[in-house]
């Protein structure tokens, strides 16, 4: 099989890390080599966050390539915009329909683009918005985000559903159990 | 054997444990933190700590191999630069227990202050470096580092880098190996470096790196990959993986031992290939050697790829020009996401502050480095660790010799006043500087995740230690006298004595404390809220660049309130008492102090 790619990306604090090691061990169950990226450091301050999966028989890189990454999976608008060029041209562009200002516009120095969804349309072939946060907060925990979302992906893929519930169960804390596995199948379930 | 998927920072522990390591030492210093951080889950069989620097760090590595143990000491790269000098005689000295130091080094910069290559660090010390190109090598080279070390009496570095360091792939787990029993042994030839003794063991050096070089043509992580076709790619490091995917015809040298360079073992591969193409991060070091060795063959190296930043295949790719990168969209036209303070950081008060005194600070390294961005923009120079108040000391000195004077502070963390600012301070004191020292401290290594250090009370073996007070060290142990203690939230007071100690003729220090607010997490304090009526707009909360506090369509403030951490300095600064606590569980009602928190209370 050839090489696959994904790129989560939001910004720090938003469970980035946890949805994207949740991710690697389902490809790893799944019987694929796995490599995943990330870059710690002043990103953990607010900052724009990137984290990215490669999967297949055989991974060198463990970064993605510009224009052929097979799908992106963004926790935040603005930084689904800043990372469309790495989608490929078929790639899908899964996006949690939540705006976060960054400081610059938070303090009045810059503007949060208006038409953020009619740009990533115009720019890749799929897109599609998941109201994940405000799901979540009818869940009654608005960090079980990241976790829709991976529903939502999950739902792209051709991976086993078990693999996905096994993973879950196995890498969260039992007393989130139930909300982290209504969140996926919350994601799974999403029709835009 | 189980295999996992690991980071290369936890393959270098796991490493580390599997090849009988019993001493690591290590300052955090991203991307390197994490390798000590999880030695320790090996506590049992290792005993781990933090150094107060990396040069302390690595005299204390050296001291444990000379009893016999095997010692590891991590850092990242500009920490090399502070170790140095222990280096350079640790390779005179050698190795009795193994010494493996690793330096990882960030090509592209993601959190550093240059790019720098410390494989000439390795070249300069005359011993030999490794670069893994994935975990289960990082994982592997340290334990072959220690058969390095001990059979050659050498110091090994390992070279990780950024890439290296936090990318995960799977690794297999093996099982440990019984260490030796460690004995002090005198050896005063071996140890003392006088020069009678040095001269002695240099012309031993030079023998190690000629037996070196042998072993390394025949060093069997040095790996050949036959291709299709005459086109050669040496590579090292996760270049290596970059190439595997641009050159997926091309025969391999991986070089996981680049130096001492395998100069036969390269001239047979070289021998049946038409172009050879090397791929390293950084600096042409590989490139350099194999110019040498064949100066007749045709080698691309860094006339064609880059020696700024990260490799990646496209960058590879674009330098061959087989891809072309212009994006399809031009990120420069959204705003940017620059990290910020935390909400709540007890260094928010300080910055404001000194942005309304309009006074520039000498910074230094750690989170506070961020008071350089807008809006709080007070801080125009950042050198490096403890520099802060030594160019604040040398501006001083060089201003008053032409009868000027600027309104300057320096502001210095508490992790990083103990690692190299402290002695900046004597001088300060010792040359009757007049300026005044801004310490923060929040007890803990906040920028590189929250390490321990010795004003922490606990060590990171999670025992409690003793604490060192600043404000005592300042005060009765160097003597100042104008050392004075204030609560990192309390803006009045802050530019009171801000005021007061920047006129003083006389060397001042000022001790900033409040503990980080991520120790704090789980403490609930009543978030802030802006009265919309008693808002007029001013802006003046929107200069503390506190990520909770934004305006809103007519221009009042608006605060997140799921974001706020209740720190109440906003409060404090508006003028027209529009912010309040949303209810009585504020701060200042809260059961934790700092005192509280110091002696262990992190509820
Ligand atoms: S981690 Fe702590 S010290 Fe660093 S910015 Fe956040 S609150 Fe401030
Ligand atoms: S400082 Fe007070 S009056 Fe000024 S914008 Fe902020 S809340 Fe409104």
């Amino acid at each position: 099989m050839k090489t696959k790619s994904i790129l989560i990306c939001g910004v720090g604090g938003q469970g980035i890390l946890t949805a994207s090691d949740l991710l690697s061990d389902v490809l790893l169950l799944a019987g694929f080599q796995v490599k995943k990226s990330e870059v710690h450091g002043m990103s953990q301050r607010g900052g724009d966050v990137i984290s990215t999966v490669r999967y297949g028989d055989e991974v060198f890189s463990p970064l993605p390539a510009l224009n052929e990454t097979d799908y992106i999976l963004a926790f935040e608008k603005l930084e689904a915009l800043r990372n469309i060029n790495y989608l490929s041209r078929k790639g899908i562009m899964l996006v949690n329909d939540f705006a976060w200002q960054p400081l610059p516009v938070a303090s009045g120095l810059e503007k949060y683009p208006a038409d953020i969804e009619a740009q990533l349309r115009k720019l890749a072939a799929e897109v599609v918005l998941i109201p994940a946060t405000r799901l979540a907060v009818e869940l009654g925990n608005e960090k079980a985000s990241n976790v829709i979302l991976i529903g939502l992906l999950a739902s792209r893929m051709e991976i086993d559903r078990p693999l996905w519930l096994d993973v879950i169960i196995k890498k969260v804390p039992p007393r989130f159990k139930d909300l982290n596995l209504k969140a996926f199948e919350t994601g799974f379930n999403f029709r835009p | 054997m189980a295999k996992e998927l690991l980071s290369g920072n936890e393959a270098i522990a796991r490493g580390a444990y599997e090849a009988g390591v019993t001493f690591a030492s290590a300052y955090p210093g991203t991307p390197s933190t994490e390798i000590l951080e999880n030695v320790v889950r090996y506590k049992e069989v290792i005993h781990a700590q933090w150094g107060v620097n990396e040069k302390t760090a690595m005299e204390e590595a050296l001291g444990a191999s000379f009893t016999g143990a095997r010692a590891l000491v991590a850092m990242k790269h500009v920490g090399l630069n502070v170790a140095a000098d222990p280096l350079f005689s640790a390779s005179y000295i050698g190795a009795t227990g193994a010494l493996i130091i690793i330096s990882a080094d960030d090509p592209g910069m993601h959190s550093s202050q240059n790019e720098q290559d410390n494989r000439h660090y390795a070249i300069a010390a005359k011993i030999p470096v490794l670069e893994p190109s994935d975990s289960q090598e990082a994982k592997d080279m340290v334990i072959e580092a220690v058969k390095i070390s001990e059979s050659f009496d050498t110091p090994v570095l390992i070279r990780m880098t950024t890439r290296t360091s936090h990318s995960r792939s799977a690794v297999e787990l093996g099982e440990r190996l019984e260490p030796p029993v460690p004995e002090y042994k005198s050896d005063f030839f071996k140890r003392n470096l006088l020069p009678g003794n040095a001269r002695r063991r240099h012309v031993l050096v030079e023998e190690r790196q000629k037996k070196l070089a042998v072993f390394s043509d025949d060093f069997k992580y040095n790996t050949v990959i036959k291709g299709k076709n005459r086109i050669g790619v040496v590579a090292s490091g996760v270049s290596y993986q970059y190439g595997r995917e641009v050159f997926p015809d091309a025969s391999f040298l991986k070089l996981a031992m680049p130096y001492p360079f395998p100069v036969n073992l390269f001239k047979r591969f070289a021998a049946k290939l038409d172009t050879i193409y090397i791929l390293e991060e950084n600096d042409p070091i590989i490139e350099t050697f194999a110019r040498l060795v064949e100066p007749g063959k045709k080698i691309i190296g860094k006339d064609v790829f880059p020696l700024l930043g990260e490799m990646s295949q496209d960058v590879v790719q674009a330098s061959l020009k087989l891809k072309d990168l212009t994006p399809r969209f031009d990120v420069n036209t959204i705003p940017r996401r620059p990290p910020s303070l935390c909400t709540g950081c007890p260094h928010t008060a300080l910055f404001y502050n000194l942005g309304l005194q309009k006074v520039n600070s000498r910074g230094d390294i750690g989170c506070y480095t961020l008071g350089a961005l807008p809006p709080l923009s007070a801080m125009d120079t950042c050198v490096d660790m403890g520099a802060s108040i030594t160019v604040l000391l040398g501006i001083e000195k060089a201003l008053a010799k032409a009868e000027k004077t600027i309104k300057q502070v320096a502001v210095i963390g508490d992790s990083t006043f103990f690692h190299s600012g402290i002695t900046g301070l004597i001088d300060v004191i010792y040359n009757k500087g007049q300026s005044t020292v801004v310490i923060l401290d929040n007890s803990i290594t906040a920028m590189t995740g929250h390490q321990e250090n010795p004003g922490s009370g606990t060590t990171l073996m999670g025992e409690t230690a003793p604490r060192i007070d600043i404000v005592k060290l300042v005060r009765d142990g160097l003597g100042l006298e104008h050392t004075y203690e204030v609560d990192g939230y309390d803006v009045k007071a802050i530019k009171e004595l801000l005021k007061r100690e920047i006129l003083r003729p006389e060397p001042s220090v000022i001790v900033v404390r409040r503990p980080c607010i991520l120790l704090y997490r789980k403490a609930k304090w009543s978030p802030m809220r802006v009265d919309g009526e008693a808002c007029t707009s001013c802006k003046v909360c929107l200069r503390l660049g506190c990520p909770a506090i934004s305006s809103d369509a007519d221009g009042k403030a608006f605060i997140n309130e799921a974001l706020c951490s209740g720190c109440g300095v906003c409060a404090q600064v508006c003028a027209f008492k529009a912010i309040s606590f949303v209810d009585d569980k504020g701060l200042h009602s809260s059961s934790i102090t700092l005192e509280s928190y110091l002696s262990g209370d992190r509820s």
